[in-house]
């Protein structure tokens, strides 16, 4: 048994699976087929409750190779059915094992689109789910009392805990990851938001050298001739929380260091940059989001998971708009009009998803040699 | 960019008949294709020969042609259009062969035709195996193994060094006719020698066999600006060696981790740039290794697909719209994505449900086919089933099927389970792909074996079987209910669990040995009851603006009710043969008819291929099983007004009396007609009653009784089971032995299953007749003559309209004949009759008062759409304001030929019977009979000779009538070469005759003459089963050297006739639209 229950007083009940449990947070959905272990252990989905779209759940177990990071983050996550039979070469664990031993408190066989059709016409809302049979009305009370993401820092809470070298490289079916050195590449300074991996090893792939920096790394220590470029990572929650971080990226904007954002970096540049940022109904969580890139007027199909944005006319003065959404077309990306600025919304690193946004980090690894 | 302005005329290819591997999922593409241009503003030209496709409708194109898709046909059509530009990717491989074609014998540069959608390098690229390797090794992806041999010693040279099991694939030949695996040396060679055979440049490549290797599809779509998006991915559920066609597949790839799809995508988008697709689909095919993840590319289609129709069903997703306004040179993000109205086509569909497509077999009409699957396909038709988790969409499929199974049904008896040779038995059944495989796997479970064991015989992912499992094991908990009240708390929780697990009400109850009305009564009182949701292409991420609808046992209904009048139709289910395109035609007239009188018309169906279940065809989809079970459930949920049964063929009409029992109104002709007209008894009544004639007629329960009756009413006979579409296990004989051997092995007869024994009119002549009637007044549509005498199926026989020998006299008599059985059978609708002239007497041969095949290929003849006229009067409005009251008569000729499957199922006899055959039927228009029986040959793939060698080897029955024909051969300067009867017969009216052995008679003979291409045409008939045996592997060569052959003197006589005509006059071609305008009443009513 599993119950859900929602800040409008719904309930739905289900089966559980995975760690049994209580997580309460906000209820969000993804609608990627693929790549549920990526998404369990994405830092951005930091206290949220998950709904994934699609129905089949489990199918290809779980392997260490596909964490973004070394834990999961999501507080609950909700599918129509968990299928607790593995079937890929690569799996060393089944979700549901993977699930207890991280925590994450998993419910299944409820009416997902149902969910779903009501999260996209009511906007993101809170919910609690537990796998035991408690009373609605104690959850209820739970509910009321969790924290909300609106105004709050997690980033500082999940932040890498001391600065770390990252050589983990490109991966392929048949070597898994391949560490390159790069010793003659730049180096760049990553600020941990809640970095996800990928976003890491594409940098290295793209012939720099990788080191992640916790956020409360003093912004000097990152000003360091040494560092050639800094990345601002992704990482959940509510940009306008992280006053420090915006004035740090002040701060290196004003240096004229080569600088990319992701996601949560995008908002924060944008912010720095003087926009304002909104919060999205239901957000954009999945791996077929079509974004237009102004420059070449071609289509990029790009990953996203994003619930905050930045509202296009409070920055355009100051940059250039390169990528469009074309579903909402909300800003998904832009250049500086006259600082070494690169930044996404999307997530060029995928994983999971279409990896076509990729080359972003080849332009990013441009701009710092052009500066280097 | 938005559209080019260039662009104002644009032809369109077809593929033709339907034939096993290119069937209706090329109407549906081209229909929307046509659908596109139009909206455009572009004219648009077709050519198809095909007649019951709705995009060969007048409304649809600009100018149709409905001609023989040949090179020189399509040269005189460029020559009179002068198109701007070629679309060659809507018409499957035909269409794309083809535009090749046209390029390579520079036509299109001649006359100026722009190649759009594929170009052709592109189209050589992916077609050409040793380019696609290339191209594949260029950018680093790889390919299984492959030689080219040309003879049977470098074939085995080249075996040798790529080791067993080898495939073999003949070189140009359509479908991958001829394709298949040798696991040794002794194997390899007999199919060498056949793959060598079956290649037009007796080429064959040899492959690297990846069997047992997991199978993906990705459909893709790539516009000029080099957006590259996959429109969905497809896990085969069979292993690597089935033929995709062949497979049950599921949507979207189950088990691939996110990291080895994108490797897959990425490749895929690779392929798509290095192939050079610029403006359209693709549709591109992967083998994985399941140890370890090893990727090869088996192959791409630079066009739209069976795959790209299931891909479009499965998703919402509309490829071949898609890819048409992408080669007129719009981008993806300038195209809007119907369903949600605000996003656009640039995106990659996300589907939060299951789709399983499992193919359709007709074996039981091959008894002499192998039915192990492998790399050529065999399969008619397909059934795709949506549901939101894969045991509920996997077995929705499966009763889609309409084989009469209702789930994974057990096949050995629990009392056998220990029986000697059973489990042998059952391996066997589990290490051989074929229609009964998974059937194996549901008793190999229920017997305990465990699924790795399973996996290691059948190659399939554990993922599926291990659902599989789950599934048979829930099968003891609803038998666990045995004893418990339905309506208790028990009952009530299994059948819910049950019922999500997508168990048809049929088999809960059988497993509870209750009857199906008990368990649907219980469950509706308990409120487990299906809710609908929508096929959206987001996941519910935008709101859907489309009513595409499946059912699924969950919480929130999605399909809400309108205050309109509605009225559901139901559809045909899987094509079959016997049922095919022209029912979902029928289909798909009646939802344009509902539309146009106002009311809202609601689909069910669950053929992926065809235009019926296209999303803006009617008002509402539900894309559900065409069963009692699911199609009540739509019925009770939204209350119509009436239910359609008349277009779909035989399975709506089998549902008919059940539906009419539990209270649904059926429109039109009642079920008690209906029943008339097929029970023997009934209808034997009736024509007495009015007093018209049928041959004599008896049923026999027993073997006994049918020699009785044999005596009585006398030989030759034609047999048959009672209830039967398509001349299922139907069979003619003429001798007492085989009336008792027909009795004792090909029917199961019994007291409620009786043998339907009838006189069979020898040598008669059968007409086919289609008529409307509105209760008052019955208009007939078309008599149609057949070329070939009573006794071949009428689906498998030629015909034409008008009669080509019938005297104004008959003509009158079948006319009137065929009102007063419509007025006496209360007809309201369609009616088509068959009847058998012989020595000037009419007799009846069978009554259907409901659409039949012929209806499409009557209303292409006359200009008339019988079938939306059909709904109209359906719908209670009278064929006077229809403005259809008189019969139309045409100043041209019409002929319908049937298209046959034998190519493609090795080893099965050609002879034609009672027993339909044919998958398809072509159409050829012209002003005289032999003119257009010369095109129907040539759009069937027959190409007659002008000169050379006839064979002439004829039953003593025939010998006088040949003679006149074989002088007339001659005359026309051909050589006549026969067997040695003929021979004497024809010698001693002066002809002059080359004799040659028959096979049994030693070589040199027939069929060396025929493998040396000696011979351009074959005339055999045959009687009694000696000389059908000896003759053979005469017709089964005749069809791989493509060589024409007639089994009757009426074809022979017709196919004389069209020689002439074609040496005589150069063919020319028509637009319908142009034959229509001179044509009488009723022609070009209002369309959609």
């Amino acid at each position: 048994m599993a119950i859900l229950v929602f800040e409008d007083g719904s309930v739905f009940r289900g089966k559980s699976f995975g760690y049994r449990g209580v997580a309460s947070g906000e209820v969000i959905f993804n609608t990627s087929m693929m790549g549920y272990q990526e998404e369990l252990t994405d830092p951005s989905y930091y206290g949220q409750i998950l709904v994934s779209t699609y129905t089949q759940i489990g199918n290809t177990g779980t392997t260490p190779q596909d964490c973004e990071s070394d834990r999961t983050y999501l507080g609950g996550f909700i599918v129509k059915e968990y299928l607790d039979y593995p079937s890929n070469f690569r799996s060393k664990e089944s979700l549901d094992s993977f699930m207890i031993r991280h925590r994450v408190v998993g419910m299944s066989d409820i009416d997902t689109r149902m969910l779903v059709r009501r999260l996209r016409i009511k906007g993101s809302m809170m919910g609690i789910v537990s796998s035991f049979d408690e009373g609605e009305d104690e959850l209820r009370k739970r509910l009321q009392k969790a924290p909300v993401l609106v105004g709050r820092d997690i980033v500082t809470e999940i932040t890498a805990k001391q600065a770390y070298d990252f050589d983990e490289s490109r991966w392929s079916i048949q070597r898994g990851y391949e560490r390159m050195a790069n010793q003659d590449g730049p180096m760049v300074a990553v600020y941990d938001f809640g970095v996800k991996r990928n976003i890491l090893r594409s940098l290295v792939s793209a012939g720099m050298r990788v080191r992640v920096f916790p956020c409360t790394t003093p912004v000097g220590e990152l000003l360091k001739s040494e560092y050639k470029g800094v990345v601002l990572s992704n990482g959940p929650g509510d940009p306008v929380a992280l006053s420090y971080i915006i004035e740090n990226a002040r701060e290196l904007i004003r240096n004229n260091k080569p600088i990319l954002g992701i996601c949560l970096g995008h908002q924060i540049l944008g912010l720095a940059l003087g926009g304002e940022a909104i919060k999205l109904k239901f957000g954009h969580h999945g791996a077929n989001q079509a974004v237009l890139n102004v420059k070449t007027h071609g289509v990029e199909v790009t990953v996203q998971n994003h619930g905050f944005a930045i509202r296009p006319e409070s920055v355009q003065d100051r940059v250039h708009i390169t990528h469009i959404n074309l579903n909402d077309r909300t800003l998904e990306g832009f250049y500086h009009k006259d600082r070494p600025i690169l930044s996404a919304q999307h997530h060029p690193e995928a994983s999971p998803g279409p990896r076509e946004a990729g080359y972003l980090f080849r332009e990013f690894a441009r701009l710092v040699h052009e500066r280097a | 960019m938005p559209k080019r302005k260039d662009l104002k005329k644009i032809m369109l290819i077809g593929s033709g008949p339907i034939i096993i591997g290119q069937a209706s999922e090329f109407d549906y593409s081209g229909t929307q294709s046509c659908k596109a241009l139009r909206a455009e503003g572009i004219e648009g030209v077709l050519v198809n020969s095909n007649p019951a496709t709705i995009m060969t409708d007048p409304e649809f194109a600009d100018r149709t042609y409905i001609e023989p898709i040949t090179p020189d046909i399509l040269q005189k059509i460029i020559a009179s259009e002068r198109p701007d530009a070629l679309l060659p990717t809507m018409g499957g491989q035909t269409a794309l062969n083809m535009a090749v074609a046209l390029s390579d014998s520079g036509v299109l540069k001649q006359y100026g035709v722009e190649l759009i959608g594929a170009r052709l390098d592109t189209i050589k690229k992916a077609e050409d195996r040793e380019l696609f390797k290339s191209s594949m090794q260029k950018i680093g992806l790889k390919v299984p193994f492959s030689r080219y041999a040309h003879s049977k010693e470098e074939g085995i040279r080249f075996a040798k060094d790529i080791g067993f099991p080898v495939i073999i694939r003949p070189s140009f030949t359509l479908g991958g006719s001829g394709a298949s695996i040798a696991y040794n040396r002794e194997e390899f060679e007999d199919k060498l020698d056949y793959g060598l055979g079956a290649s037009p440049s007796h080429e064959v490549l040899l492959e690297e066999s990846v069997l047992g290797w997991k199978e993906f599809e990705l459909e893709m779509m790539r516009d000029k600006n080099d957006n590259c998006i996959v429109v969905c991915s497809i896990e085969n559920f069979d292993p690597m060696g089935v033929h995709t066609g062949d497979s049950i597949t599921v949507a979207p790839a189950q088990t691939l981790t996110d990291k080895e799809y994108q490797n897959m995508r990425d490749a895929a988008i690779g392929i798509m740039r290095e192939i050079g697709i610029e403006s359209g689909g693709s549709n591109i095919q992967f083998a994985i290794n399941p140890a370890n993840g090893d990727m090869v590319v088996i192959e791409m289609n630079p066009r739209v697909s069976r795959s790209s129709a299931l891909a479009s069903k499965a998703t919402g997703y509309p490829i071949a719209k898609v890819a048409t306004k992408l080669a007129i040179g719009y981008t993806l993000d300038e195209i809007t994505n119907d369903i949600t109205k605000n996003t656009k086509a640039s995106f990659e569909p996300s589907i939060d449900y299951v789709v399983t497509k499992i193919p359709k077999f007709t074996f039981e009409k091959f008894p002499q086919a192998d039915n192990t699957l492998t790399t050529q396909m065999k399969s008619v038709g397909e059934a795709m089933a949506i549901g939101r988790t894969f045991k509920e969409s996997f077995q929705k499929a499966l009763r889609s099927l309409e084989s009469g199974l209702y789930g994974l049904v057990p096949r050995i008896h629990p009392n056998d389970y220990r029986a000697p040779g059973t489990r042998d038995s059952l391996v066997s059944g589990l290490k051989r792909p074929s229609p009964d495989q998974l059937f194996s796997i549901g008793d190999a479970l229920r017997m305990g074996l465990s699924v790795q064991e399973i996996h290691g015989y059948t190659m399939i992912d554990p993922w599926f079987l291990n659902n599989l499992r789950e599934m048979v094991a829930y099968e003891d908990t609803i038998r666990s209910l045995k004893g418990y009240s339905l309506s208790s708390g028990q009952a009530v929780k299994v059948i819910k669990e049950a019922k999500k697990m997508g168990f048809a009400d049929r088999y809960i109850a059988g497993l509870l040995g209750v009857a199906e009305s008990a368990l649907r009564k219980s469950r509706i009182a308990s409120s487990i009851g299906p809710v609908y949701k929508v096929v959206d292409t987001c996941g519910a991420e935008f709101e859907a603006y489309t009513p595409y609808l499946y059912s699924t046992y969950e919480e929130e209904n999605e399909s809400s009710v309108s205050r309109k009048k509605r009225v559901i139709i139901l559809g045909s289910g899987p094509n079959r043969i016997g049922q095919g395109i022209e029912f979902d035609y029928c289909c798909v007239h009646a939802s344009f008819a509902l539309r146009e009188e106002g009311y809202e018309s609601i689909m069910i169906n669950s053929n992926p291929e065809t235009v019926s279940t296209d999303y803006d065809t009617s008002d509402k989809l539900y894309f559900e099983p065409v069963t009692f079970e699911d199609v009540m459930s739509v019925v009770d949920h939204e209350k119509p007004q009436g239910v359609i049964v008349q277009f779909g063929g035989q399975t709506p009409l089998k549902l008919a009396k059940m539906l009419e029992a539990a209270g649904v109104q059926i429109l039109g002709t009642s079920p008690d007609s209906i029943d008339i007209a097929e029970d023997r008894k009934r209808f034997r009544e009736l024509l007495e009653r009015i007093g018209l004639r049928q041959p004599a007629s008896l049923t026999a329960t027993s073997t006994e009784e049918a020699i009785r009756i044999g005596n009585t009413i006398g030989f030759p006979l034609i047999l048959r089971p009672s209830y039967v579409l398509g001349g299922r296990a139907m069979e003619i004989v003429y001798d007492t032995e085989s009336l008792v051997e027909y009795m004792e092995k090909a029917v199961n007869v019994s007291e409620d299953k009786p043998v339907l024994v009838d006189r069979f009119l020898e040598s008669a002549t059968e007409i086919d007749v289609d008529a409307i009637s509105d209760g008052d007044l019955v208009v007939v549509g078309g008599i149609m003559e057949h070329i070939e005498e009573a006794g071949i199926h009428s689906g498998d026989s030629a015909c034409s309209l008008p009669p080509f020998s019938l005297s104004k006299h008959l003509v009158d008599e079948i006319t009137m004949q065929t009102k007063i059985i419509a007025k006496s059978l209360d007809v309201i609708g369609l009616i088509n009759i068959q009847f058998a002239v012989k020595d000037n007497e009419v007799y009846i041969l069978e009554v259907n008062p409901r659409a039949s095949r012929t209806v499409p290929f009557v209303s292409k003849s006359i200009g008339v759409p019988l079938a939306k006229l059909a709904m109209k009067v359906m719908l209670g409005r009278k064929l006077k304001d229809l403005g259809f009251t008189k019969e139309v008569v045409t100043d041209y000729v019409t002929v319908k030929e049937a298209v046959l499957p034998f190519i493609k199922l090795p080893g099965v006899d050609t002879l034609l019977g009672p027993e339909m055959k044919s998958t398809g039927e072509v159409m050829g228009i012209d002003r005289d009979f032999a003119l257009a029986f010369a095109k129907s040959q040539l759009a069937s793939n027959t190409v007659l000779p002008s000169r050379g060698n006839v064979f002439i080897s004829v039953k003593d029955s025939d010998k006088m009538l040949i003679v006149p024909i074989a002088k007339s051969l001659k005359e026309l300067g051909f050589n006549i070469v026969a067997t040695r009867g003929t021979a004497e017969v024809l010698r001693s009216s002066d002809i002059e005759v080359r004799v040659v052995n028959k096979v049994q008679e030693g070589r040199p003979h027939i069929v060396d003459l025929i493998k040396n291409g000696d011979i351009g045409m074959l005339i055999n008939t045959t009687f009694g089963k000696k000389s059908i045996r000896d003759s053979y592997s005469i017709r089964r060569s005749a069809i791989t050297y493509n060589i024409p052959y007639y089994t009757t003197i009426e074809g022979a006589q017709a196919a004389y006739k069209a020689i002439v005509a074609l040496i005589n006059g150069t063919i020319t071609v028509t637009p319908i639209q142009s034959l229509y305008r001179h044509q009488g009443p009723g022609g070009g009513t209002e369309h959609a």
